[in-house]
This record gives structure tokens, C-alpha cells and sequence, in this order.
């Protein structure tokens, strides 16, 4: 990592540990995915264990957050649904940075005729509405869960080849390349070890703040039941169940609805921060 | 393409009969080579024809996107006027009070309209608005007095919340910039130099983002529309996806993304003539 | 200046809450607003399929009977009597001579010829023709064995005298002659707009219609509302008392409930579960819970292990909770099935019942192969997208898991699929339930005959197929009950099919609603309500 970059990140994790904000954000999100990841060895209940006798209860000492309608703990569905909303939103941005990465890299570097196709295509592709993308797939292929972030990612990597391959342009003409191209380096070296590190700046992010956008949408899709199937829950499904029976049971919108509002505030504000440190002309103060 | 889906659109609740199967597929021509079908379908679509729906028989899959296109056209607008107005106004308070109340109220405010979605929104606004208090209709469009309020506000909220980041971020920029000094060392009025210089920064960034905005636009009235039962295209795109209808599907999802780019192209088209740096 | 803006919207609001009730100017008016869940498809009666067409029809079309909204026996409609020969096999109808159609032409017996000659014209391609196959040759005429109609059992012998010959006397005749798709249709409406059989022509869009019931189809907005108002020519006119009806295609249950309580419906077509324990408490004048004959049930792919054992679907049947089930699930006063047909009002009680025993269930289970050494397979449960089966499914899924330690996945797919996938066999076990086309056992049991289209399980008995032959030519009902309850006792005993529970309807009833009357099948005519306000 050249000078620059590596400053620039000590600036901006400096400014997301020290804006109280920002700190709980970090914090959050690291407590919400560690959370998840190890749900399955400390979840109060078993995912799909019902209590028909008791249905649905206000939290209690022994459900913390309530039970639904089938008498299933609600602090378990949450965590298993914080799993599958986590994993979309992650594993889908990681889908569209890595398809991104690669076809920006190769276009600003290739430069001339085949940038022009590669960046062509981009742009076509670019004016269809994601969520009609989305859709037509889901209904052509079935609704499978792998599918779904698969059909995210496919949509979502265009931005973040554009914003690569505007990154690789600008390097490109930098002296370490230049230097690096006269001596003879192999291309692919070059993408490799130069390129793509120093061109993650923007990437990440632009990443942190797509992992949000990419969990709208997919409760957006669940609440419109072509996303997240049951027996299966995510944060869409379990937001929209409990928007149903709010009035009778409160708990079951609530909850979720704070659990998922948080994470989304947490993501854009952190991405916002490293936006800010990235790119100081666009900061507060 | 739509052929390789398992289900075929005529699987129906009472068992069919072969020949009634082989009445249904004439009719829709799905018994022909699938280069003729492609075909035809393409010399349709040139001319503006999708066919045939295969949930309303009776209906041509034209005539359903042209019933529910005004609604949701309509929906749009007001949503976008909404979110422009409110916005853009906030947006500018901010921006001139930076670091005041008048900033960080409606900044937190349009934080919490990006993260609380039109699925959380929308029932809420509808449980306080027309059941507690009722004051407003909870379902329909042009119905019944007032019945547009609510679905408006629940699109257009997030909206409302980037249109005034974006445009308290444009303003500011602007507002640091060394012309702006030179102007107000000048002596120009304090009014002129907002109005005319800062709003410009500041609108900039909006109008750019209201061409993509499109897309999420039309994803948020998908769910407005199936919120609060309003008979728009939205609607009848989601309803064709659980049915199968794959004349409507297809059809609909050309005329979306032809509508799309085309609206992007009408927004970089006024973005460039708002700010000449950016030809 | 935010100031202002709040002033200016709270000013809106107030003057907002002016008009927004509808229900409360419908009485003056005698406006019915109904919630009638997905939107119809068509509203041609020989082409439709499903229950909010029917709604819909109700008021366009009349047959030659009409439902009785307090019981069984169907009232005159076009036909003013009728005669009915001594071996049941004769029908005579008179129809009146001032059944009129709303363009003001009369209403003939050759009409019903017409229409019933559709329906049964395989080029149609109608779904609903096995209605009218008991008649003589009707089978024969729409599987195209025969392509004269004239030797099919309908005829008219003047303009107002209609005979219909069937094949075996059927006690249920008159009955199944309520359903839309035996109701007369306009021939030079529909020529028209195309041939006799072209299906989806323009003839059904508003101001193209004509019917002969009581209503005449006034407005149709796909996706917000159907409109009807009363019609002049109707030969009951005096008696119908509501001017319009305003169907509303509400297909989320939850948005429909929020419609009925602000106001904007009298009738709704369901109640989102949750609420029905609360509303029973806070509307209990509004909540209505009506049997209704239908079951559900869920069927087994019998030609495919481990679902070929009859002990294996027996010990599954078994390990079912249903009294839990429609305590704690499903929650609408449904009932716990015994049988496979519902009972209903004519005395028909199935000698059969559904235990819960698990020990029991657990022992036919070893006794059929399946131990520790040699576990049971994990099988798959399909069903169609829909909370409330969602809710079941997992509810049964535990029931086994526990019971019996055996493992189900559960697969929701969309209508279409779902359907599909049983048709060809692709299934372990699925989800279904089956309403009554008419109240009789037949409508139920005709079902698991060997091959027919909606048995789906592969099961095959001939004990069971000859019982329901002979029944049909039984020459009293009692003789025919007695053949049903046997034929009852040998699906319970092989159980392709395991029956859960027996439908209830349950929607919300406006108080201001009269007349509305209750029926097994939940089908009234809208000639007998309307609007008042009882205080």
C-alpha cells in the first residue's frame, strides 16, 4: 500500500472511533454479526420448536422477546433471521464486489477498444430496474435462497465496476504503475498486486453502504413473498408477520423492526464516515 | 426462456382435460416451434403487443399495464413532488443553520425516514391515522377523500430524507467554495447568494440522484401499492409473478425498463442543463 | 415556516374525516360494499373456476333454481315449478313467462339449451362440464364420442318448457342446478363478440353484459372495484332491495380487515387468524363463524414408498393432535374432521372416526418395517403459499417429529406449481382441501374413484369404486347413504388421504346487513338482503 492509502485508513478508523455515533455503530455490527454466526450454539430455543399450548405471549422471563402465534420464542427467529438477512446483504455484496472488481480492473486497464465494449454493456444493462431483474428471475428459476443473493449480486456488481474502473483509470497514470509496466511487470501481476489494492478505497465504501440497500430489498421482496420463503425467516418476514397482528401483539413488530432499523442506521452511518475520510470535501466539519 | 419454468400457466385447480389442454394451447400458440413463437412475439412487442395475458384471459396484456401505468405514474409523482418539497426544503434549513438544532433535528429525522422502511411505515401511518384516529381511508386511490395521503407520504419518505442530505451536502460545498466568499465580499445580498449559487450546488446532486432513484422508486411502489391496495402497475406486475403470467411479466418488465432508461435519460438531460460543468 | 406547513396539513386532515365512511351514507342509498378477495378472472359462467366469480354471478345470472339462503331445498328462479317423473329421471321444467333478460328480451327454455350446449362443446375448453354429466349423453358429448347435441338429455320442447333426462335418478339434482354453470347465457350477446365457443371475448365487459339476474354489470376497474346495480328487467324486481353492490378484490386479508373496521365494507371474505379470538370479544355481533362443507385434508402419493403402506398413512393419521390443531392453529371454530365428508343437515353422519393416539401410531409404524435399524425416510410436504397452511404444515411437521421421530421438509410453491406437481405425481405428501359443489356425499366421494382428475393419490379400490356405482343407482336415499358409509369406512380404513378438519367461514358481517341469511355453501342471492339500521 502506498503512503496515501495507508493514512487515509488510519484517518478514517480515527474518525469511527472517536464520533460516539460511529463507535456504537462499529460496535453494533460487530455484536449483531458475531451474534449471528454463533446463534446456533446459543439460541434460547431450537429454531422450530413450538409451544401450540401457550401461542402467542408477551415477552417473559422465559421468552425475553415473546412468542408468536405458534408459540415459538421470538428472540430465537430473530437471530436465525438476522443469519439469513446478514447473509444476503454480505454474500451478495461480496457476489457483485467480486464480479465488479474484476470486469473494472480489466476494462480501465485494457483501456481503448475493449474497455469501450466491456463499459458499453455496463451501461445497457445499467437502465434495467433491478427489482424487475430480480423478480423475473426469481419467478423463472424458483424461489431458492442461493438464487436470491446470486440475483442480487448480478445486478449490483455494475456500479461497483464503474467505480473500479474510474478508480484503475486514475491510477493508471500514476508514477508506481507507469514505473512498475517500464520494468516489465507482468500485467496480471499488476491488477493484482497494485491495482486492485490501492482502487479498494471507494470500493469498500461504496460496499458498506450497498449491504443495507441490498437488505431493504430483500425485505422488501419477502414482504412481497417472492423472496425469503418459510419455514425459513428473515427480518422481512418476521417485520411483516408482526405488522399484521400488531395490534394484538405488539412485540412481534416491534422488536424486529428496531432490530432492523439499527442495523441499517449502523451500516449507512459507518459507510458514511469512511465516505467522509475517503473523500474529506464531502464531510461535516 | 419463461418455458423452462417448472409450472406451466395452465395448471388450473380442477384437473384439466387433454383436449381441453389443447384448446387453451392453441389459443395462447404455445404448441408452435419456439423460434415462431419467439418471433411472433418480438414483431408484437415492435408494435407495441404483448398478447394475451394468461390470468385475464380477456384481457390483452397491453391494456392491463395501460389501466395500472396512470395510477402508479400518478403515486410517483406525488411521491416525488413530496419527498422534492419536503426535502429540499429541510435540506436548505440545514444547510444554513449548520450545526444548530435546525440541523441535527431534521438530519436525525431524515436518518431514521432512510432506515425505517415503507414496510414498517406504512402499516403504522395506517393503524394511527385510519383506525385510531380515523381521519384517513386505509385502503384504495381516488376513492375516497384523502385516500392518497398516506400511501404518498410512506413512499415518498425515504426520498424526502436523501433529497435533503443531498441537497444540505450540495449547499454546503458550494457554500465553502471561494466564489461564494468573493460574492458576499462583493456585497451581494445574502438571498442572492443562496438562491441563486448555493441552491444550484445544492440541487445538482438531487437531480442526479432522482434518475437512479427511479429504480428504487418503482421497487418502493411495488410494496405501497400492495399496502394500501391500489390498483396500479406495481400491483398487477407482483400479482402476474405469483400467477405465472408470463405474457404480463414479460411485458410489463420491457415497458419498465424501457420507461426507466428513459426517464434517466431525462434527468441527465436536465442535471447537465442545471449545471454546464457537468457537459 | 415548518410551522405553517403543519398548520396547513392538520387543516387537511380535519376536512379529510368529512366523508370517509362509506357504510354510513349506505343505508340511505342501499349500497352494499363487499370484500371479495382475489380479482375475478372473467365473469363468463362456463369459463371460470373459482369463488369470486361466483360471488359476482350471483347477482348477474339467475338459473332455473335458486339457493335458498336459510336451507336446502332451492327456491323457483326462471323455472316457476317443476316436475320430477317417478324413476327420478325426468325433469320437467316450467319456466315464467316473464323471465326477462336485461336487453328486454325474454327469457326461453332454448337459452338454457344454448348455454348448457357451451359449456359441454369440448372447444370451449370449459373446466366445470363434469356438472352436468349426469344428463344423458353429456359425458359422451364434451369427451367428443358424440357430436350431436341434439341426442344429448336437455331439450326444449317450447319457449317455456324445459326437459332434462339424466341417467340415473340423482336426489342432488336440483340442488347442483343453483351452481352458475348451469345458468343461461345470451346468445346474441355472445355471437356477438365470437363464436359459441370462443373463450375470452369482450361479451363480459360492462355495457356488453347481459344477464338475467337481479343485478346488471355496471363498472369493472381491474383491481379496485366491480359495480352492479339493480336491474329493471328482473321478474323479482319488486323484491330486491338494494340499488348497487360494490365488490371489492381484496386479496390480503389483513388490508380487508383494516377496510371493514374504518369503514369502507359491510361484508369481508375472511378474518386474518389472530384476530379471530380478540374480535369474538370486541365485535361479537359482527364476527360471523359459519359451517361450511368443506374439508381439508392432507393426500399421500400412494404408488411411491413409504407412502404404498397403508399402515405407514395410518400411524401418520394417528399421531395427529386435531383437537389441538383447531384450537390452537387454525383457531376459526372449525371442527375435527372423522370422515371425509363433512356431516351435513340432510342426516348424513359418516360412521367413521379420527383418533389421536401416538403409542398406537408409533406401533404400526414398527409394525410396518420402520425401527431404530431401519429409520423412516424423510419425506416432503408440499403446499401452496398461504400463511395460515404455512402455520399448519409446521404445526404437523412438530406433531410427527415428536410422535413418531420422523423428519419432514416443508415446500410452499405457488398455485400454479403446486397444482402441477400433483397432477404428475410429484409429491410425497400434499395439502388440500375440497369444497362441495352441491351438499351431497357424492361431491366428496366421487373424488378417490379410480383415475379421476382430482384424486391424485394413485389409490385404487374396486370394493370403493362399486359402492359408489351402486349408490348411484340406488333407488332410495337411505339405500344410498348406506352404500356412501360403507365406501367412508374403506377410505378411513386404507386412508390415501388424511382429513384434518371441516371448514368454517369466517368474515365480518356489518350489523346494518339484513337478510344475509346462512348456508352450508355460503352462497345467497342477493335479491333477499339489504340495508337497514336496526337500532
Amino acid at each position: 500500500m502506498s503512503n496515501q492509502e495507508s493514512s487515509l485508513f488510519k484517518d478514517a478508523l480515527l474518525r469511527l472511533t472517536t464520533n460516539k455515533l460511529s463507535l456504537f455503530s462499529l460496535i453494533y455490527i460487530f455484536l449483531l454479526v458475531f451474534v449471528a454466526l454463533i446463534t446456533p450454539f446459543i439460541a434460547p430455543y431450537d429454531y422450530a420448536y413450538q409451544d401450540l399450548a401457550l401461542g402467542a405471549s408477551p415477552p417473559s422471563s422465559e421468552h425475553l422477546l415473546g412468542t408468536d402465534t405458534l408459540g415459538r420464542d421470538l428472540l430465537t427467529r430473530m437471530m436465525y433471521g438476522s443469519r439469513i438477512s446478514l447473509m444476503v446483504g454480505f454474500l451478495a455484496t461480496s457476489v457483485a464486489l467480486i464480479i465488479g472488481v474484476i470486469w473494472g480492473t480489466i476494462a480501465g486497464f485494457s483501456g481503448g477498444k475493449t474497455d469501450a465494449i466491456m463499459m458499453r454493456i455496463v451501461d445497457t444493462l445499467y437502465g434495467i430496474p433491478f427489482i424487475i431483474l430480480i423478480i423475473l428471475l426469481m419467478v423463472i428459476f424458483g424461489r431458492n435462497l442461493v438464487l436470491l443473493f446470486l440475483a442480487i449480486g448480478a445486478v449490483e456488481w455494475l456500479t461497483m465496476a464503474r467505480i473500479v474502473r474510474s478508480q484503475v483509470l486514475n491510477l493508471s497514470r500514476q508514477e508506481f504503475i507507469l514505473s512498475a509496466e517500464a520494468m516489465g511487470v507482468g500485467k496480471l501481476s499488476i491488477i493484482f498486486r497494485h491495482l486492485i489494492p490501492n482502487a479498494m478505497g471507494p470500493v469498500i465504501v461504496y460496499a458498506t453502504l450497498t449491504v443495507p440497500q441490498i437488505m431493504l430489498l430483500e425485505s422488501f421482496l419477502s414482504f412481497l413473498g417472492l423472496g425469503v420463503q418459510p419455514p425459513l425467516s428473515s427480518w422481512g418476514l418476521l417485520i411483516r408477520d408482526g405488522a399484521v397482528s400488531m395490534e394484538e401483539y405488539w412485540w412481534l413488530l416491534i422488536f424486529p423492526s428496531l432490530a432492523f432499523s439499527l442495523t441499517l442506521f449502523s451500516l449507512n452511518f459507518i459507510g458514511d464516515g469512511l465516505r467522509d475520510a475517503i473523500d474529506p470535501r464531502t464531510a461535516d466539519s | 426462456m419463461v418455458h423452462s419454468a417448472p409450472g406451466g400457466p395452465f395448471d388450473e385447480d380442477k384437473a384439466v382435460s387433454p383436449e381441453v389442454m389443447e384448446k387453451l394451447n392453441e389459443r395462447y400458440n404455445l404448441n408452435a416451434p419456439l423460434i415462431e413463437q419467439y418471433t411472433d412475439y418480438l414483431g408484437g412487442v415492435a408494435i407495441g403487443d404483448f398478447g394475451p395475458s394468461f390470468r385475464y384471459p380477456s384481457r390483452t396484456v397491453s391494456e392491463l399495464i395501460f389501466t395500472g401505468l396512470p395510477i402508479t405514474f400518478e403515486l410517483a409523482v406525488y411521491s416525488i413532488m413530496f419527498a422534492l418539497l419536503l426535502g429540499i426544503g429541510t435540506g436548505i434549513i440545514s444547510a444554513l443553520k449548520k450545526n444548530t438544532y435546525l440541523d441535527y433535528i431534521p438530519m436525525t429525522t431524515a436518518m431514521v425516514g432512510i432506515c425505517v422502511p415503507s414496510i414498517i411505515l406504512g402499516p403504522l401511518l395506517t393503524l394511527i391515522f385510519g383506525i385510531w384516529l380515523e381521519v384517513l381511508p386505509v385502503s384504495g386511490w381516488g376513492d375516497l377523500a384523502g385516500d392518497k395521503i398516506l400511501p404518498t407520504i410512506t413512499l415518498g419518505t425515504a426520498y424526502a430524507a436523501y433529497c435533503a442530505r443531498l441537497t444540505r451536502g450540495g449547499m454546503l460545498e458550494v457554500l465553502n467554495q471561494d466564489f461564494i466568499r468573493t460574492a458576499r465580499a462583493k456585497g451581494l445580498s445574502e438571498t442572492r447568494v443562496v438562491l441563486v449559487h448555493a441552491l444550484k450546488g445544492g440541487l445538482t446532486p438531487v437531480i442526479a440522484f432522482l434518475g437512479p432513484a427511479m429504480a428504487g422508486l418503482l421497487a418502493g411502489s411495488f410494496v405501497v401499492e400492495t399496502i394500501f391496495g391500489i390498483p396500479g402497475l406495481g400491483r398487477f406486475y407482483v400479482e402476474a409473478a405469483f400467477n405465472r403470467d408470463y405474457t404480463m411479466i414479460l411485458g410489463s418488465s420491457i415497458f419498465f425498463s424501457c420507461l426507466i432508461i428513459g426517464l434517466n435519460l431525462v434527468s441527465d438531460l436536465i442535471a447537465a442543463a442545471i449545471n454546464p460543468k457537468l457537459r | 415556516m415548518k410551522s405553517n406547513l403543519f398548520i396547513i396539513l392538520l387543516v387537511l386532515l380535519t376536512a379529510c374525516s368529512e366523508s370517509i365512511k362509506p357504510v354510513d351514507k349506505a343505508v340511505e342509498n342501499q349500497i352494499l360494499y363487499i370484500g371479495n378477495g382475489t380479482e375475478p378472472q372473467d365473469l363468463d359462467p362456463h369459463i371460470v373456476t373459482g369463488v369470486p366469480e361466483s360471488k359476482v354471478l350471483m347477482a348477474l345470472l339467475e338459473g332455473l333454481v335458486i339457493r335458498n339462503p336459510d336451507g336446502p331445498t332451492p327456491l323457483p328462479g326462471v323455472a316457476m315449478n317443476w316436475e320430477i317423473s317417478n324413476d327420478g329421471k325426468t325433469y320437467t321444467f316450467n319456466l315464467r313467462k316473464d323471465a326477462a333478460w336485461s336487453n328486454g328480451d325474454s327469457v326461453t327454455a332454448f337459452d338454457f339449451v344454448y348455454a348448457w350446449k357451451r359449456v359441454l362443446l369440448p372447444s370451449l375448453g370449459s373446466k366445470y362440464p363434469d356438472m352436468l354429466y349426469d344428463v344423458v349423453n353429456a359425458e359422451e358429448f364434451n369427451k367428443g364420442s358424440i357430436t350431436d347435441f341434439s341426442k344429448v338429455g336437455v331439450k326444449a320442447l317450447d319457449n317455456s318448457t324445459l326437459q332434462v333426462n339424466l341417467k340415473n335418478p340423482a336426489p342432488y339434482f336440483l340442488e347442483l342446478l343453483c351452481h352458475y354453470t348451469t345458468r343461461p347465457v345470451h346468445k346474441a350477446t355472445i355471437e356477438a363478440f365470437g363464436e359459441i365457443d370462443t373463450a375470452g371475448s369482450q361479451w363480459t365487459r360492462p355495457g356488453n353484459f347481459v344477464g338475467n339476474g337481479p343485478f346488471t354489470l355496471d363498472t369493472w376497474e381491474l383491481n379496485k372495484v366491480i359495480i352492479v346495480k339493480k336491474n329493471p328487467t328482473y321478474w323479482n324486481n319488486a323484491v330486491v332491495k338494494l340499488n348497487e353492490i360494490h365488490f371489492f378484490p381484496v386479496d390480503n386479508a389483513s388490508r380487508e380487515d383494516l377496510m371493514f373496521r374504518s369503514g369502507q365494507l359491510h361484508v369481508t371474505s375472511t378474518v386474518p387468524p389472530e384476530k379471530v379470538e380478540s374480535y369474538k370479544d370486541k365485535y361479537p355481533d359482527n364476527i360471523q363463524v359459519d359451517p361450511f362443507y368443506g374439508t381439508y385434508y392432507y393426500r399421500f402419493n400412494t404408488e411411491k414408498a413409504p407412502f404404498d403402506n397403508k399402515l405407514v398413512r395410518q400411524a401418520l393419521s394417528l399421531a395427529l393432535d386435531r383437537t389441538l390443531i383447531v384450537e390452537k392453529v387454525t383457531k376459526g371454530g372449525q371442527q375435527e374432521a372423522f370422515s371425509f365428508t363433512p356431516p351435513d343437515p340432510n342426516s348424513y353422519f359418516p360412521p367413521t372416526t379420527l383418533e389421536f393416539d401416538p403409542k398406537k401410531a408409533k406401533e404400526l409404524l414398527i409394525k410396518a418395517g420402520y425401527s431404530d435399524s431401519n429409520p423412516f425416510p424423510s419425506v416432503d410436504l408440499l403446499y401452496n403459499t398461504s400463511e395460515g397452511h404455512q402455520k399448519l404444515a409446521q404445526a404437523i411437521q412438530q406433531m410427527w417429529k415428536t410422535a413418531l421421530d420422523i423428519d419432514i421438509t416443508l415446500t410452499n410453491t405457488d398455485w400454479k406449481v403446486y397444482l402441477s406437481r400433483q397432477s404428475i405425481g410429484d409429491f410425497q405428501i400434499a395439502r388440500a382441501g375440497w369444497i362441495g359443489d352441491y351438499i351431497d356425499p357424492k361431491s366428496f366421494l366421487d373424488m378417490m374413484v379410480t383415475g379421476r382428475g382430482n384424486n391424485q393419490t394413485g389409490w385404487s379400490n374396486e370394493e370403493y369404486d362399486n359402492l359408489l356405482v351402486a349408490a348411484a343407482n340406488s333407488t332410495s336415499q337411505d339405500q344410498r347413504f348406506r352404500k356412501f358409509y360403507e365406501a367412508e369406512k374403506i377410505l378411513i380404513d386404507e386412508m390415501p388421504i388424511i382429513p384434518i378438519y371441516t371448514y368454517t367461514r369466517i368474515y365480518m358481517l356489518h350489523e346494518d346487513v339484513q337478510g344475509w341469511g346462512n348456508n352450508l355453501l355460503d352462497s345467497r342471492p342477493y335479491q333477499f338482503v339489504y340495508l337497514e339500521n336496526k337500532e
